[in-house]
């Protein structure tokens, strides 16, 4: 089957196999890797992303589920070669250690900000208990994500919408 | 909560040329989702290989029909055991020279066991073909309860070693068994208590899994594979496939998690060895979650017996244990191989004691095979909750406060270097300001106070202490070995021209940072700025070699590598330099990142200076070789002991036992500290890891021998609302034999948090006569416990 949707802004346009999961649409067809995939039971959230703005576990979706929708990965943080705060925060909070869960925690992050520009610790901690780390023991991430709420800028990903 | 706000502009502090808070050179690719892992990797031709696993825990296989999966369209090959073995590939070692299925031939022994497995054209059409192949089996009852997995007429589940009668493994002990019973036999006061360390699993983020891609016409093999230990997979290869070992690349790229589940070579690595081998496409193997938690390395699974003698006044005097460990259906124990028990040998922890005595007996069970992995520096995670269990029990019989009793009984600072009962000699430590440290940043003697009013009005709130003594850097080549291989590290450094460097590691991080870290230790060795600094590693072509990273290793074994290679080129620097300024070797002083003339400080060359010089086409001091480059292979003459004191205090709601862990304090002494933020997160993690551990995580099994263990969902793992804000401390106390007095910090917290919580959780329920209680402290075992119903998880 054929699926049309917008990912970081581009249109792609791609034939299908009907049960293909978005994960793996989004990363063996698309060969956009930074989304990760960690578990299939929806319990890990490494596969994070945005559609339409909001946070999903990509490895529970179709890739058919998408058609017609706005997909945001890790690699369309970056506007125009500026880091998104959340990506900035991280690295200045120390909020990743391998990396793996980093993409779906930033997005789930963008998004919180994006509805709730100054949260408090612990409505990150409710934001982003859908999501594993096993390196961080979260602490480091919840300062990332209060440094990004301090450092705003305007040209955030769905920040304007 | 305190909020660390690092400026972003570029401070001295924020910069430093050596030890000190520097942002990770690792960070700016992962942030951009631009990391390699080894899924991400995509090959041309590539094909997929899914591996098709038992259903039960044993059984005798009695057929094998693949021809409807060889018939789906897009299946290239199917393998069973059989025709592994008729390459005498069906069998390999494991890390403790046992010897594990590749394929299962004659039985399984495991539920989700390899069988078999499918080479397609795509992931989807793979596993759509396992459910194509069509297995009989015989069924066997399984022997799922270690207690008597030794007992006259259970199964033999290793029948396939010759002579084999029974399900042992081995017998261990360590310390004198008739001193030991001697001090116990006088003692005033004797505590005995089983305590259990149930099966649990380091789970990384990143499953297992690689590309094996072997090149037709030359037979070289390149393997980008989730492995902590790139050069020891080599070899092992070599000699198990008879590759030779300069056709082998392993390649560890970016991991994703290692923890110790990435140590072992894992039937699913062999497998797609020999599809690529067979087919000659490239051929990657990646685990699903299940596969992971179910078939790779476990941890723990220790039936601990614990006594502790002591004076009516509170002085330890001996520990004593009879371990009962389970191993599974191989022995794949990771540990080096004169320590079959790892170094549980540190039971005795950070007291004086008078004597100890440990026995351990393992045996084989129709489980998933491993035991050692999880951040657990070789069984340490086992022996310090074993101690700092028993000593929690013991204050609870004398009614004194769990820590003055630790305070009572530490080692002294002048008794280091302190050789234990058990013989193991600790480098340095300072034990009491670590604790008081932890004291007085809980704020202790008020949380004992608030404590008292909450009982009075019935609340349950705990304090848990917790003092643990690591032993971590494997280790000494006279001691210590795997499957043959000296446990050191090689390193290499290179400056070029521009004073630019690039230094090549035998070790691979998973997220621990060693292309900061690294680049930090060069950087103060040698004064040439860490952005200037290349660190290179996890690619058996391009590094020397070298046992890798697990067991907290890497700073103790190969940071002294890094450090003492940087110091031979800065020795061969400093005779180019006496050349350049005309003096002799002896006037010259370091400044980092220069010489100068002893007595006038103007006459000064830079490192770069120097490097351009040994490059360039001026002359060198007579008998001097061009060039600025050095490689060696370090070899530890001890092992180093981290220490630290943790404190953890819980709120237990007595309606319905669910714990909060609402405060975590942890001072740990991991020796000279490089990057702090690095350590920091080192410790945040593996306080994570301990709240698990403590109350969520275990693998466990039906009496059928089913995993009950096998998803995200069913095996639980902390989340952000599980932890608190940790709060983190440090004392200092350098490693008198690591060249830069560091120790290692991996998996101090790790080891040294399970017990913090427990302990915590049991004050909490002091009030119900409770003394112990075994992990997971889940909310219902917690509430059987407050009933008086606790019953061990295994």
């Amino acid at each position: 089957m054929q699926v049309t949707m917008t990912i970081n802004g581009q249109e792609v346009s791609e034939e299908i196999e009907p049960r293909l999961l978005l994960v793996h649409f989004i990363r063996d067809q698309l060969g956009l890797t930074g989304t990760h995939w960690g578990c299939d039971t929806s319990n890990c959230g490494t596969c994070v992303v945005l559609i339409d703005g909001e946070p999903v576990k990509s490895c529970t979706q179709l890739a058919a589920m998408a058609s017609g929708h706005d997909i945001t990965t890790v690699e369309g943080l970056e506007v125009d070669g500026e880091l998104d705060p959340v990506q900035e925060g991280f690295m200045q909070c120390h909020g990743l250690q391998c990396g793996f869960c980093t993409p779906g925690m930033m997005l789930t992050a963008r998004a919180l900000l994006n509805a709730d520009p100054d949260p408090s610790e612990e409505v990150i901690r409710e934001a982003i208990s859908g999501q594993i780390c096993r390196c961080t023991g979260y602490s480091t991430i919840v300062r990332s994500i209060q440094w990004a709420a301090d450092h705003e800028t305007d040209v955030s990903v769905g920040s304007a919408s | 909560m305190t909020t660390t706000e690092p400026a972003p502009d570029t401070t001295e502090e924020e910069r430093p040329i050596g030890f000190g808070r520097l942002l990770r050179k690792e960070d700016p690719r992962l942030i951009r989702g631009m990391g390699n892992f080894v899924d991400d990797i995509s090959l041309d031709g590539m094909l997929h290989l899914a591996i098709l696993r038992s259903p039960v825990a044993h059984a005798r296989i009695v057929s094998i029909d693949t021809s409807a999966a060889e018939a789906h369209p897009k299946v290239v090959a199917v393998i069973t055991g059989e025709d592994l073995a008729a390459q005498g590939l069906a069998w390999m070692p494991t890390l403790s020279n046992d010897t594990q299925a590749v394929l299962a031939t004659d039985k399984v022994r495991f539920q989700h066991q390899e069988v078999a497995f499918v080479v397609a054209e795509d992931r989807y059409s793979a596993r759509d073909a396992l459910e194509l192949i069509d297995v009989e089996y015989d069924w066997l009852d399984p022997v799922v309860d270690v207690r008597t997995a030794l007992d006259a007429d259970v199964p033999v589940i290793r029948d396939d070693l010759d002579g084999k009668t029974d399900n042992h493994i081995f017998d261990w002990e360590t310390g004198d068994e008739a001193a030991t019973n001697a001090v116990f036999d006088s003692a005033d006061v004797v505590v005995s208590e089983e305590i259990i360390y149930p099966r649990v699993h380091p789970a990384p983020m990143e499953t297992c899994g690689c590309v094996a891609d072997v090149e037709r016409v030359s037979g070289q093999l390149t393997l980008w594979c989730t492995s902590q230990a790139p050069h020891a997979h080599r070899t092992v290869y070599a000699l198990v496939a008879g590759l030779p070992e300069h056709k082998i690349r392993v390649i560890a790229p970016d991991i994703g998690g290692g923890f110790g589940n990435k140590v072992p070579i894992y039937p699913g690595y062999v497998c797609a060895i020999v599809a690529s081998l067979v087919i000659g496409k490239p051929v990657k193997w990646m685990e699903d979650r299940t596969e992971n938690l179910v078939s790779t390395g476990f941890a723990r699974d220790y039936v601990m017996n614990a006594d502790i003698a002591a004076t009516k006044e509170g002085k330890i005097l001996a520990v004593r244990t009879n371990v009962l460990a389970d191993h599974g259906a191989f022995n794949g124990v990771a540990a080096p191989t004169k320590y079959p028990a790892g170094f549980f040998g540190v039971f005795t922890g950070s007291y004086d004691l008078e004597a100890a005595y440990a026995k351990m007996t393992a045996v084989y069970t129709n489980k998933a095979p491993g035991g050692v992995a999880y951040a657990c520096s070789f069984r340490i995670t086992e022996a310090v909750y074993l101690v700092e269990r028993i000593v929690d029990c013991l204050a609870h019989e004398l009614d004194m406060d769990p820590a003055e009793l630790r305070l009572k009984n530490f080692i002294k600072p002048d008794q280091f270097p302190y050789e234990t009962k058990t013989g193991w000699v600790y480098d340095s430590g300072d034990y009491e300001p670590a604790m008081r440290k932890a004291m007085e940043m809980a704020g202790y003697d008020e949380l004992r106070r608030e404590q008292a009013e909450k009982r009075e009005r019935g609340e349950l709130m705990g304090i848990g202490v917790s003092f643990f003594t690591e032993a971590v850097g494997a280790g000494p080549r006279k001691d210590m070995d795997i499957l043959g291989l000296g446990m050191a590290d090689g390193c290499e450094l290179r400056i070029h021209p521009t004073g630019k460097a690039v230094v090549r590691l035998s070790v691979k991080t998973q997220g621990q940072g060693h292309e900061t870290t690294f680049a930090q230790i060069v950087a103060e060795e040698i004064g040439i700025p860490p952005e200037d600094i290349e660190v290179v590693h996890g690619d058996t072509d391009n590094t020397p070699f070298g046992l890798g990273t697990y067991g907290s290793r890497s700073t103790p074994v190969s940071g002294a590598a890094a450090a003492l290679v940087t110091r031979k080129v800065r020795d061969k620097a400093q005779i180019i330099a006496s050349g350049m300024l005309e003096v002799s070797v002896a006037d010259l002083q370091w400044d980092k990142g220069a010489f100068s003339v002893k007595g006038d400080p103007t006459k000064s060359v830079t490192i770069q200076d120097i490097a351009m010089r040994a490059h360039g086409a001026g002359d060198l001091p007579d008998g001097l070789e061009g060039g600025l480059e050095a490689q060696i292979c370090y070899n530890p003459e001890n092992l180093t002991y981290p220490f630290g004191a943790y404190i953890c205090v819980v709120d237990i709601d007595p309606d319905t036992a669910v714990v909060k862990v609402r405060r975590f304090i942890a001072v740990d002494d991991c020796g000279t500290q490089i990057n702090p933020m690095i350590i920091e997160g080192q410790v945040h993690g593996g306080l994570a890891d301990g709240v698990g551990m403590a109350m969520m995580e275990m693998i466990a099994f039906d009496e059928d021998g089913n995993c009950l263990g096998g998803s995200l969902m069913d095996y639980l793992i902390p989340t952000a609302l599980e932890t608190p804000d940790w709060e983190t401390g440090h004392t200092v106390t350098p490693s008198p034999h690591h060249p830069i007095g560091a120790k290692g910090i991996g998996e101090s917290a790790t080891v040294g948090s399970p017990p913090a919580v427990v302990n915590a959780i049991v004050d909490a329920l002091k009030p119900y006569g409770i003394r112990h209680a075994d992990m997971p402290l889940t909310p219902s075992r917690v509430w059987e416990a407050m009933q008086g119903n606790h019953t061990p998880p295994i």
